[in-house]
């Protein structure tokens, strides 16, 4: 979370190591945030489940889902699902002022949470909600916070080691909490394997008061107006991902990035150009600063392969990657290149899809 | 009203370079400038002030070359320009840069008037982590309004303040109490270029300088690198990937030749990938 390490100062300070105090030595066991809006767990908390246990099992201690909501029957499903996913106990808060995510009643409740159970590590995702719960809840705690992890691991002396870009992506640095518990993360969606599914896994389950008022919570929401298009929420999760650069050259080609798409039932998004030119929705873009996604194939048409959005992709199975120029940095992460130009070889390759799919179809 | 800002100057990251061999960042001659997320958050105070009245006062934390970022927020139309630099704040990370920021806001409200709202980016350029905004907030016991795209409505009569903010799957329009903390989204408002008068007094305008001592910070063990939880342990270059792209061939084939062999090769590397596009296409 360090606002810009230096790694000059880094390096001297390498060495430091910090005897923990006695207050924190019986914080234990790996907590996940399971984040539960409008009925449904964000997928994001599944992922954390999956490396939480990782976690969990090097530190020999156990798994445990956060959950929170308004309605504790209906709270039952994600309950269970966290189990499934590799939690051995959830803790669960109910309660009306907890129905729509705010920032102070969660906040509160976490605190509150912490300081009873004492967790030493607490992964939340880095969405919209999960970075605006953690700064408060670390900050409220005076704990140590890493912002967008995209690898974690426990170290010799147990501790965590959370590694995050910094500069743009041009370096990675591993951040510790040294002398604080609990030790904090977050981590961006899709940058974490979706774990497997236990059905039928169960775990326990303990219930813990809010003690709220809604009186005594200053902040109203009023309304909410859901997305209209939630296909632009879905790109992260998109098997096949199809994206424009600026070799397109015109916003007017985006047309063919959107058609091969299509075809593949897939999603389609762009590299930060794009949006900063107003060529698309900031919501279509692919990189650092934009979604992360991990698909099975990757298309980049037209895209340098700049590490800012290097670092979005590379997640995917299979990258493909069109451009003319033989020496863009995109062949050195791509799978398959092909030197041409994108904007007439998209539409060849949309046909040569429509084609094998309609007759593959018939065939069947 | 009176308004603050909270600003960050960062280098130019599009121009940073790291050494190839020694991993650090090449800093010499990269151009600084004020973290672009920011000067939405200084439109959209400046908006408030020329709408409802009264004062944006901008305030940083950084070296004393920092003070250039302030000249520019000034130029832009900001009232006042408060610096906050000491060597005690050197290697801060986000828990000790709110707790010092936090400070100068509440000294800033001791002598030109406790603000109704205090203002960040949503996050900068070169840390990324979007945690001091929250950290200050909740130093302060403002009530915490993220990733806001707009202020609908603000009633300095009943103290409240009504926005829109940018939440998971939807928007919230949230109505609360000022004084409140805002993190401003990005591209929610055209950033206005100061006129000439602003520029010139921004270049000329005597500034704020407070050091901890004089921001009123008395307990420096809360600042720098002793107030910080999180120590960076390791620096270093991600892996490059050993093997580069496959090319398939092109030379003067046709498009569509190209096009079949690129769908063959990638049926061979994902066996299942063509039965899972026929049930795709099947749906439709
Ligand atoms: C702090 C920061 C954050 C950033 N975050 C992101 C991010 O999240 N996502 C992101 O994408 N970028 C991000 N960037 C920008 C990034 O550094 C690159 O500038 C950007 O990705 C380049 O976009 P591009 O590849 O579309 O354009 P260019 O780099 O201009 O590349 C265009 C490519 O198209 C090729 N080309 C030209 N004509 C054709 C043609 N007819 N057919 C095929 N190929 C053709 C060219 O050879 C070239 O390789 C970020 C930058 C900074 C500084």
């Amino acid at each position: 979370m360090s606002t810009a390490p230096t790694p000059p100062a880094a390096a001297s300070r390498a060495g430091m190591k910090k005897e923990l105090p006695e207050r924190f030595k019986s914080y234990k066991h790996v907590w996940v945030f399971i984040e539960y809006e409008h009925g449904e767990i964000h997928p994001v908390s599944l992922e954390l489940l999956g490396e939480g246990r990782k976690l969990a099992d090097k530190l020999g201690v156990e798994l445990i889902g956060a959950v929170l909501g308004g309605n504790r029957a209906a709270m039952q499903d994600a309950v269970v699902e966290a189990w499934e996913y590799g939690a051995d106990l959830v803790y669960v808060v109910a309660d009306p002022t907890l129905e729509h995510y705010r920032n102070d009643p969660y906040t509160r409740v976490m605190t509150d949470l912490v300081n009873n159970y004492k967790p030493e590590i607490i992964l939340l995702g880095a969405t919209v909600l999960g970075r605006d719960l953690a700064g408060a809840v670390a900050t409220t705690l005076l704990t140590g916070l890493t912002a967008d992890c995209t690898e974690l691991a426990i170290d010799d002396e147990g501790s965590l080691a959370a590694t995050r870009p910094t500069f743009g992506g041009s370096l990675l640095c591993t951040i510790h909490t040294l002398n604080f518990r609990p030790q904090m993360a977050t981590v961006r969606p899709r940058v974490m394997a979706m774990p497997g599914r236990t059905k039928g896994r169960q775990g326990r389950v303990i219930e813990h008061a809010a003690n709220l008022q809604e009186f005594d919570i200053i902040t109203k929401v009023l309304r909410f107006l859901p997305d209209r298009n939630s296909n632009k929420v879905q790109l992260a999760y998109a098997d096949i991902v199809v994206a424009g650069g600026l070799g397109l050259r015109s916003p007017e080609n985006l047309q063919l990035v959107r058609a091969l798409a299509e075809v593949l039932g897939g999603e389609w998004g762009g590299s930060r150009p794009l949006v900063q030119k107003g060529w698309m929705e900031a919501e279509r873009q692919i990189g650092q600063t934009g979604k992360t996604i991990r698909p099975k194939i990757y298309i980049a048409a037209g895209i340098s392969g700049a590490i800012q959005h290097r670092v979005g992709v590379e997640g995917a199975d299979t990258i493909i990657a069109i451009n003319t120029d033989k020496n863009a940095p995109i062949f050195d992460f791509a799978h398959f290149g092909v030197v041409t130009n994108a904007i007439e070889f998209l539409p060849a390759l949309t046909t040569a899809f429509r084609k094998r799919l309609s007759v593959n179809r018939l065939a069947s | 009203m009176h308004i603050v800002v909270c600003i960050k100057q960062v280098p130019d990251s599009a121009q940073i370079r790291v050494h190839p061999v020694t991993n650090t960042i090449m800093r010499q001659g990269v151009p600084t400038i004020i973290n672009p997320y920011d000067l939405f958050a200084l439109e959209e105070a400046l908006r408030l002030r020329d709408w409802l009245g009264g004062e944006v006062t901008v305030l940083t934390m950084g070296p004393p070359m920092a003070e250039e970022s302030l000249r520019k927020a000034l130029g832009i139309g900001a009232d006042r320009g408060v610096l906050l630099t000491d060597r005690f704040f050197a290697g801060s990370d986000t828990l000790a840069t709110s707790y010092a920021l936090a400070q100068a806001v509440r000294k800033i409200g001791e002598t030109w008037g406790i603000p109704e709202i205090v203002f960040t980016g949503k996050q900068t350029i070169d840390g990324d982590t979007a945690q001091v905004g929250p950290g200050i907030a909740r130093r302060l016991a403002l009530q915490q309004l993220t990733y806001v795209a707009a202020v609908q409505e603000v009633d300095l009569e009943n103290k409240t303040i009504t926005v829109l903010r940018r939440a998971e799957g939807g928007v919230q329009e949230l109505k609360t109490a000022i004084p409140a903390l805002i993190t401003m989204l990005e591209g929610t408002n055209e950033v206005r270029r100061g006129t000439i008068a602003d520029v010139l007094r921004g270049a000329r305008a005597e500034l704020v300088v407070w050091n901890a001592q004089t921001a009123g910070i008395t307990d420096v063990s809360n600042c720098g690198l002793r107030g910080s939880p999180t120590v960076v342990k390791r620096v270093f270059a991600p892996k490059p990937r050993a093997t580069k792209a496959v090319q398939i061939e092109v030379g003067d084939r046709d498009m569509g030749t190209i096009a079949e062999d690129v769908i063959a090769r990638l049926y061979a590397v994902q066996p299942a990938l063509e039965a899972a596009l026929l049930r795709t296409a099947a749906a439709y």
